[in-house]
């Protein structure tokens, strides 16, 4: 089987949840990749040197500087008739891209799949992740996204595959960019982080949340995380949130303070390997997945726990 | 300008789903079902534009069995116009996939000619997250998934999307099609009077074959387990122990 896989970039850099997605890839047959983007070709020399990739579609053109999907959709199916499936990291631009090739190509979408079990087997987690599905496809292409935390990186050196420039339709003047508000960290991103410190309602306000987590996560070299009742209340801003309906993480490391264990929350990190939780009610939900639960008030644990470490 | 509404009822969000004993799937029966989170947010966004006098009627629309019929009144109730039931069979196995769904919207879409799609971006059961983007691509129209913000402004719309690495704005040619995030807004109860009058309004029955769309399912679902549960672990005392657990694992 040929596979094409879409690669995940901000036009410089390639992003991790590409690798989990090759991995993916790999064990369904030839590995391709998919740069499309503009002033990207530093992507696509990076894409190159990932092991077991056998070549490198290069799409460079205005039209695909930020990835509309109106626009990359269409480049994705006219590359379909030579593969025989397309694989994208389910991250918003994967999730946004996929169903929309999927339906030009008269597709079922497996949806996050977390491993492959044959040629067009999956699982993949429904409800939250309170249950898990084995698929098989019976469509002629497969269409899958990839969740990035249950698949190993493949290796981002040590391949040596050709580039190939492509072109599509371009700019189908459907849609059109205008900003992009992102947040510049230091800190690690969250989906790749070894360790994570998130926190809940409970941390009050925006001040409060800056003044307990974030110490305590620099103290750690973690990434910060939260709850989506403390998104929501404007504590920190949403690509912060963890959970069902939001980013899906498995550190090593997964601490969380003043968040009830919703199964909404849950589903986005039960599968770190290591909970700590700290939360007052020794009945929350939380300590029913946590491996090292404290019992107490945050507003005293968490300054002693940063000043101690 | 008409806005579209699909609502999809599902199990309440605060309901733990249990997996049934044969591994069929997941036990429906007797559990409380409620209209698709992000459907109400939908729902609200299309109430907003109507009220700020940007839409004219809204249609909600819901593809599933008889109680299917629920969703839409409660949608009828909150606000919406009227609504069209697209029913299909009661049985195990026989829940219509988001590929028929679009292809069904994507009729409907064609005879109502709304101005906006406005859907949920993903259902709380099946968790696919691809049917808006889907009727999208079937319609040839944009799409703006995962919206926190909607600005209808002329023939375009805005829309602002939850994106990974924060807020990205788009502006798209309409008709367009957009799919509500958790922050887009916080959606209005119904109030008893207006439950009581959403009975009146008007429902319109119909099937997949009414549209020409075949429902059959391109996935085979093998197999449905619970996944590995995790066991509670220990609980420490104090934050000297704690710290103690931090350093044992390597990571502070
Ligand atoms: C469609 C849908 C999608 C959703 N998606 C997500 C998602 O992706 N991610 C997500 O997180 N949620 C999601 N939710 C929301 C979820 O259901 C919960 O409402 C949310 O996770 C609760 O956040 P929380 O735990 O911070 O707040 P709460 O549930 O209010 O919990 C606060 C906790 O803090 C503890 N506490 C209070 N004060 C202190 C103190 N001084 N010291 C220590 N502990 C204290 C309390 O005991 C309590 O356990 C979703 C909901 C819906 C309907
Ligand atoms: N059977 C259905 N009837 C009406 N709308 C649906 C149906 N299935 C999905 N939708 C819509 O599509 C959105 C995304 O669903 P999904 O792609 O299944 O995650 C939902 O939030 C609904 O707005």
């Amino acid at each position: 089987m040929k596979t094409l896989v879409l690669v995940e970039h901000d036009n410089v850099h390639l992003k991790d949840a590409t690798l989990a997605t090759v991995t993916a890839a790999a064990k369904l047959g030839e590995v391709h990749l998919l740069v499309a983007g503009k002033g990207c070709r530093a992507v696509a020399d990076a894409a190159a040197k990932i092991a077991g990739v056998g070549k490198v579609y290069l799409a460079d053109d205005a039209a695909y500087e930020h990835q509309m999907a109106e626009n990359v959709a269409p480049l994705v199916v006219g590359l379909m008739d030579s593969h025989d499936a397309f694989l994208a990291p389910a991250t918003t631009t994967g999730k946004n891209v996929a169903p929309r090739v999927a339906a030009l190509l008269d597709v079922m979408q497996v949806s996050d799949i977390v491993s492959v079990e044959g040629e067009r087997t999956f699982t993949r987690p429904i409800y939250a992740g309170n249950a898990i599905a084995t698929v098989e496809s019976t469509d002629a292409k497969l269409v899958i996204t990839v969740r990035g935390t249950t698949f190993d990186k493949a290796a981002s050196e040590g391949g040596s595959a050709s580039i190939e420039d492509v072109s599509g339709p371009g700019d189908s003047g459907l849609s059109s960019f205008v900003s992009l508000a992102a947040e510049e960290s230091e800190r690690p991103e969250l989906t790749s982080a070894k360790v994570i410190v998130s926190g809940g309602r409970a941390l009050k306000d925006a001040a409060t949340f800056e003044q307990l987590i974030v110490p305590l996560a620099d103290k750690l070299g973690a990434a910060v995380g939260a709850s989506r009742a403390a998104v929501d209340a404007g504590y920190v801003p949403n690509d912060y949130q963890v959970g069902q309906t939001g980013k899906i993480v498995a550190p090593q490391v997964y601490i969380a303070i003043g968040i009830s264990g919703a199964i909404q929350h849950l589903a986005g990190m039960k599968d770190s390997k290591v909970i700590v939780a700290i939360n007052k009610d020794e009945d929350a939900p939380i300590f029913q997945v946590a491996d090292i639960g404290l019992v107490g008030d945050l507003f005293q644990i968490v300054p002693e726990l940063t000043s101690k470490l | 300008m008409k806005v579209l509404v699909p609502v999809k009822r599902v199990i309440d969000y605060n309901v733990r789903p249990r997996v049934k004993a044969d591994g069929s799937g997941v036990d429906l029966a007797n559990v409380k079902m409620s209209m698709n989170p992000f459907d109400e947010i939908a729902v609200e966004e299309a109430i907003r534009l109507k009220e700020k006098g940007v839409a004219s009627e809204i249609v909600a629309v819901s593809i599933g069995p008889a109680k299917a019929q629920e969703t839409l009144r409660t949608a009828l109730a909150m606000g919406a116009d009227r609504a069209i039931h697209v029913q299909t069979p009661e049985d195990v196995g026989s829940e219509v996939e988001p590929l028929a769904v679009a292809k069904i919207l994507k009729a409907i879409a064609d005879e109502e000619q709304p101005g906006i799609v406005l859907m949920g971006k993903q259902a709380i059961d099946d968790d696919s997250n691809q049917t808006g983007q889907m009727l999208a691509a079937l319609w040839g129209r944009p799409q703006g998934t995962f919206a926190s913000k909607v600005e209808v402004a002329g023939d375009s719309v805005q829309v602002t999307r939850e994106v990974d690495g924060g807020l990205e704005t788009v502006s798209l040619k309409l008709p367009a099609v957009v799919t509500t995030d958790l922050r887009l807004n916080e959606p209005r109860y119904a109030s008893l009077p207006n439950i009581m009058k959403a009975k009146s309004k008007p429902l319109a029955a119909k099937t997949p074959a009414d549209y020409g769309v075949d429902t059959a399912p391109r996935l085979k679902v093998t197999r449905v387990v619970e996944p590995p549960v995790r066991q509670a672990g220990i609980k420490v005392g104090s934050v000297d122990e704690l710290v103690a657990k931090l350093k044992a694992l390597g990571v502070a």
